[in-house]
């Protein structure tokens, strides 16, 4: 468990790597640009991004269907891939932190399995709904419901862990297995309820896609994951004074219950939101920490920013293969994240062993 | 009609007229249009579109009901006629504010739907008086395909997959259900809708004569003894007698143009040709 811990690595030659950090973070910048600028050229369709938008600030006519490949498929497909993708990456960054264990992702803490649960019943029992429910909620029902999910498990399990105003990782970490394992079970059996066409629409939701990105659903999710965002590095030297153990980071002068509370609620927010509106993405969470640890070290400072872009950018990316090699069909962009993630992560897993050994 | 031709003239795009580029959702919609004759006017397909095997070199758009629309309006389509349960709805939503025609054909699993599907295809086609031919003669074809004397219906068990040796069988309200009853035999489970696991128990209790499965490619099928050895079939009349049918499964659930073939065969391999 130590394999990364703070002081092992910090103390590891490397030379300086505050400044290595902020290099890699202005390299991150500048490809997060360079990829963006590229997924909103590429496409089914041959729409040039730049050429459309130009002429669509200029006042141009533009052809309505570039318009709406470009405002309505690629932009907000974009912005969701960037906002998902960061949400997953700081969230596994900052429950890794907090249970101390590199294992750590926000399906740990059941989050992932009560937005799951949400999505399934939303998908099997929308049947039972009034009419009224569905209409209000149009086509979101089932991400307002993932989101409601996620947050109910969460909120749960931190009244779980926690008695006269502490919360134990332990208990919540032991928690978030049982309440995950019910969750499925309870997912089962809907699923079990579920006819043939919504069996097929709950196999396509775990497989997570950006496909359906709509600047509604981008709008929805952008505050709680932004938030998070900003928010996160905030917590980063509690993060970091806790890899020391709970009571060295209370001795430091740390307020650990509030690090505790601010962290899980945190990713909660941003996980349930980034799982709501594109389903079951994984990989990310787990990785991205992992990757920039390697590269910057395990300094939550610089670590959850480049968290936010490299995640951002990784799911972009894996978004980009997705909608274009099986063109003009697409692949389920999980399948794409583990397939290009998987053997990059397990090369430099490799070839970093004189870190990982220590 | 007008607006949206207007719209469309507008847009600049290269469509001469409306409907011009058709992209067909669903297998049974495709067949339709083929055997409507308008197959020329097809610019793609959707995964489950296999048949007929001219089908094969139109691009493919990706499963119906996850379809990206970016992908769909690759193929600058005007019209899409999609099987019910298309979608999923933000794409649709999408496609609609992109102005492409976009019509539902209803899905059903008795005579009147294989009529109706004809019918919706056809409108949306503008080929009215061809759909009504075309359906008329299907249905007359189903309706003498379905008069069949049989010494009393066998029962019939449709399995979808026996995968790991958990069998996914055919309930009510299914193409499965539909077929077997359409060609004159009965389904042998009845206690549920859709297609569900099932116990070993409620396999034997269900006492098949007969097994029915979709024809797969070599390799991917379950042979014949391995079915039979199947604890949950070894005690059913149908292991006793070997009686397994296997039909092409766009074919037999696909309930389009070609479903009073699927009948006719699937009535042959139940009580044996009639002259």
């Amino acid at each position: 468990m130590a394999a990364w811990s703070f002081t092992a690595v910090w103390a590891s030659p490397g030379g300086d790597r505050q400044h290595r950090a902020r290099a890699v973070f202005a390299g991150l910048v500048a490809v997060t640009v360079l990829v963006g600028l590229a997924s909103l050229n590429v496409g089914a369709t041959d729409t040039p991004a730049l050429g459309t938008l130009l002429a669509l600030l200029s006042g141009e006519v533009v052809e309505l269907r570039a318009r709406i490949v470009l405002l309505d498929i690629r932009l907000p497909r974009l912005a969701m891939g960037l906002l998902v993708g960061a949400a997953l990456a700081v969230s596994g960054a900052v429950m890794q932190g907090l249970f101390r264990n590199p294992l750590a992702d926000p399906g740990l803490v059941g989050v992932g399995a009560g937005a799951s649960l949400g999505a399934i019943s939303a998908i099997v029992l929308a049947g039972l709904l009034p009419a009224w429910a569905i209409g209000w909620t149009g086509s979101y029902t089932v991400a307002l419901a993932a989101f409601a999910g996620g947050w109910a498990t969460t909120l749960l399990l931190y009244r779980v862990s926690t008695r006269h105003g502490r919360t134990s990782v332990a208990v919540m970490l032991l928690a978030g297995i049982a309440l995950a394992a019910l969750a499925g079970a309870a997912s089962g059996v809907l699923v079990y309820m579920a006819d043939d066409a919504q069996l097929r629409s709950l196999t396509f939701w775990g497989l997570g896609s950006l496909a359906g990105a709509t600047w509604a659903k981008v709008l929805a999710a952008a505050p709680l994951i932004l938030i998070t965002i900003f928010a996160a590095p905030f917590l980063a030297r509690g993060l970091n004074a806790l890899a020391l153990g709970e009571a060295t980071a209370g001795h430091l002068g740390i307020p650990v219950q509030r690090v505790k509370r601010a962290a899980i609620l945190l990713v909660a927010g941003a996980t349930g939101a980034a799982v709501a509106v594109s389903g079951g993405i994984g990989f990310i969470g787990i990785v991205v920490p992992h990757l920039l640890r390697l590269l910057i070290g395990p300094d939550h400072r610089f670590l959850l920013p480049c968290a936010a872009l490299l995640g951002g950018t990784l799911l972009v990316a894996a978004d980009m293969v997705s909608r274009t090699v099986v063109a003009p069909a697409e692949l389920p962009i999980g399948i794409v994240t583990a397939l290009l993630g998987g053997p990059v992560f397990l090369y430099i897993l490799l070839r970093s062993r004189g870190v990982l050994d220590m | 009609m007008k607006r949206l031709a207007l719209c469309l003239a507008l847009a600049a795009l290269p469509a001469s007229a409306e409907g011009e580029r058709v992209l067909s959702i669903g297998g049974s919609v495709t067949e339709i249009v083929y055997a409507l004759g308008e197959d020329h006017r097809l610019v793609a397909r959707d995964t489950t579109s296999v048949w007929p095997p001219a089908a094969l070199a139109l691009p493919d758009v990706g499963y119906m009901r996850a379809l990206a629309p970016e992908g769909v309006l690759s193929v600058a389509p005007d019209l899409i006629i999609a099987e019910d349960g298309s979608g999923p709805p933000e794409t649709l939503d999408v496609l609609r504010a992109a102005q492409v025609e976009y019509v539902t054909v209803p899905d059903g699993f008795d005579r009147p739907a294989v009529r109706a599907k004809i019918e919706a295809v056809a409108d949306a086609l503008g080929v009215p008086e061809r759909g009504a031919r075309l359906a008329d003669r299907v249905d007359a074809e189903l309706a003498a395909a379905a008069e069949i004397e049989t010494p009393g219906p066998k029962r019939v068990l449709f399995i979808l997959s026996t995968q790991d040796g958990r069998i996914t069988a055919a309930g009510t309200d299914t193409a499965a259900d539909g077929i077997i009853t359409l060609a004159g035999a009965e389904n042998a489970l009845t206690g549920f809708e859709g297609y569900k696991p099932v116990s070993a128990e409620a396999i034997g209790a269900a006492a098949p004569d007969v097994i029915l499965m979709m024809d797969r490619r070599e390799g991917h099928a379950v042979s014949d003894a391995d079915l039979f050895a199947m604890p949950a079939i070894a005690a059913t009349p149908a292991a006793q007698g070997e009686n397994v049918v296997r039909i092409d499964g766009l074919l037999l659930l696909g309930f389009g143009p070609r479903t009073p073939e699927a009948v006719t065969r699937l009535n042959a391999a139940l009580y044996g040709e009639r002259s």
